[in-house]
């Protein structure tokens, strides 16, 4: 990536007066951290608001007579079963169910939905879903936004002093409350918050009017991937690849039972002979003892010495209070309470399974 | 009466009697951020200018301390195991990583003053 094709986000100005650290993640110039630093900002979040702008992240309109076959088709989803304003991560697979991207796709009327991808992606989602789309009635329409997640336990006041109402919106649901917004309860942090996206002046004006509430804060990238490894929340391009399938990810609860035995999306029959197989290894929770992190490409090792896997993502776990990680193991091996070794620069580090997430999910759900 | 020198790596040394002490400087640990684990050398060890002396961990990510010149480490600071932050909070001061005995004093003529090293980081 050379620094002229490096996309800036939208409200960069707002970053750089507040102080942030920049850095290249996905072709964006994103904030990182800024001037509290990732721990406090990530204990801030888990406290309080954290204000992240996650704009590098893209929004599709996808609407049209056949908007649900086109859904049906190009992912592991019943979009027609979908209720109004509800949300829900899908997937596009390739034809050996190798995971191209991770979808948050809301319904927002009869033949309308909303498809928030992943930045390093939203290019080839976007040729992936045009080519799909060729063969129906409907309309794949990229939508210039800024996005904005608020999460932590005060995101629901915060927006409620600066004037917007979220109160009958539960987890998982999108909305569209104004013109050209998109608005849904959820998030990458583990905690209850929304991801609003909206057209640029009223993105100003809201940042504004949340930056006065004593409980917003700026959140970097930096927290923001410490905040979703302790949520066990999936990185794409390191948790999930398309070189992984679902239910190695230990992802198909995202898949309904129906969808699994009927459904005709693209990977489907690669997906059904792979559950047939059962998986030949599982994404697990790693937990290293004592403090010293243990981080992705480290590979992981049984007592006898045996490669049985690799961390996909690792780090330091603010709240946890202890190093956290992600990665795949053997499925003989994947059961919690399970001790293994990581090997970190030549030394065998003990790890030991763990069940995800790291810190409880404090989600809305009524 | 100690002397302090800098490396282009972000580190300094204050020599006395042919031991150097050897920590990051604040400019580094701002750059790393918040640390969570420092990765202490051994006693006795024997290191050549540029080898890997100590890790240092942030949140985010692992990153290599140099060693600026050749020696042998008399002494790792220990503190650091119960409380890695003192590198951010005091990185010239209590935050010293390790000591180490100088096998050629006239390789700090290589190294930079403070106000070089102020030039340096601009």
């Amino acid at each position: 990536m050379t620094g002229d094709d490096t996309k800036h986000l939208p409200l960069e100005d707002i970053h750089v007066a507040a102080g942030a650290r920049f850095g290249a993640f996905a072709g964006w110039s994103m904030p990182l951290t800024y001037p509290a630093g990732v721990m406090k900002e990530h204990l801030h979040t888990r406290d309080h608001a954290g204000l992240f702008d996650i704009s590098h992240m893209k929004l599709f309109r996808v609407s049209g007579p056949q908007a649900v076959e086109l859904l049906n088709r190009a992912c592991p989803l019943d979009a027609g079963a979908l209720e109004i304003s509800r949300s829900k991560l899908t997937f596009f697979l390739n034809e050996k169910a190798g995971i191209l991207d991770d979808l948050i796709v809301t319904r927002l009327g009869d033949s309308s939905f909303m498809v928030v991808a992943n930045a390093g992606n939203a290019v080839a989602d976007e040729k992936h879903l045009r080519a799909l789309a060729g063969d129906f009635d409907v309309e794949v329409e990229p939508l210039e936004r800024v996005f904005l997640a608020v999460q932590g336990p005060d995101a629901w006041a915060a927006l409620d002093r600066a004037g917007i109402e979220t109160g009958s919106l539960l987890f998982m649901h999108g909305i569209e409350p104004r013109k050209d917004w998109f608005m849904s309860r959820s998030g990458y942090t583990g905690e209850d918050g929304f991801e609003i996206g909206l057209p640029e002046a009223d993105a100003r004006t809201l940042v504004a009017k949340l930056l006065q509430d004593e409980r917003v804060l700026w959140i970097g990238l930096a927290a923001r991937d410490s905040l979703r490894l302790e949520a066990g929340l999936c990185l794409h391009g390191q948790d999930i690849t398309p070189e992984t399938n679902p239910a190695d990810a230990a992802l198909m609860w995202a898949i309904s039972k129906d969808i699994r035995a009927t459904g005709s999306f693209v990977g489907a029959d690669a997906l059904r002979a792979a559950l047939g197989r059962g998986p030949g290894q599982k994404r697990v929770g790693l937990k290293p003892e004592g403090r010293q992190p243990v981080r992705a490409g480290a590979a992981l090792f049984d007592a006898d010495g045996n490669h049985v896997g690799n961390v996909t993502s690792g780090g330091f776990g603010p709240s946890a209070g202890h190093p956290v990680a992600m990665g795949y193991v053997a499925t003989p091996l994947s059961k919690p309470g399970t001790r293994i070794f990581a090997d970190v620069r030549g030394t065998k580090i003990p790890v030991d399974i763990s069940s995800l997430p790291f810190t409880p999910h404090r989600y809305r759900k009524g | 009466m100690p002397q302090t020198y800098f490396t282009a790596d972000h580190e300094w040394l204050r020599v006395e009697g042919g031991i150097a002490t050897v920590g990051i400087t604040d400019y580094a640990q701002e750059q790393l951020g918040d640390l969570v684990f420092v990765e202490l050398p051994e006693a006795g060890k024997k290191l050549s200018k540029g080898d890997t002396a100590v890790v240092v961990e942030s949140v985010k990510a692992a990153s290599d301390v140099y060693a600026p010149v050749d020696g042998e480490i008399t002494e790792a600071n220990g503190t650091l195991a119960a409380d890695p932050s003192l590198v951010n909070s005091a990185a010239t001061g209590d935050g010293w990583l390790w000591k180490m005995k100088l096998a050629d004093e006239s390789q700090l003529a290589g190294l930079m003053d403070e106000a070089a090293y102020k030039a340096h980081i601009g």
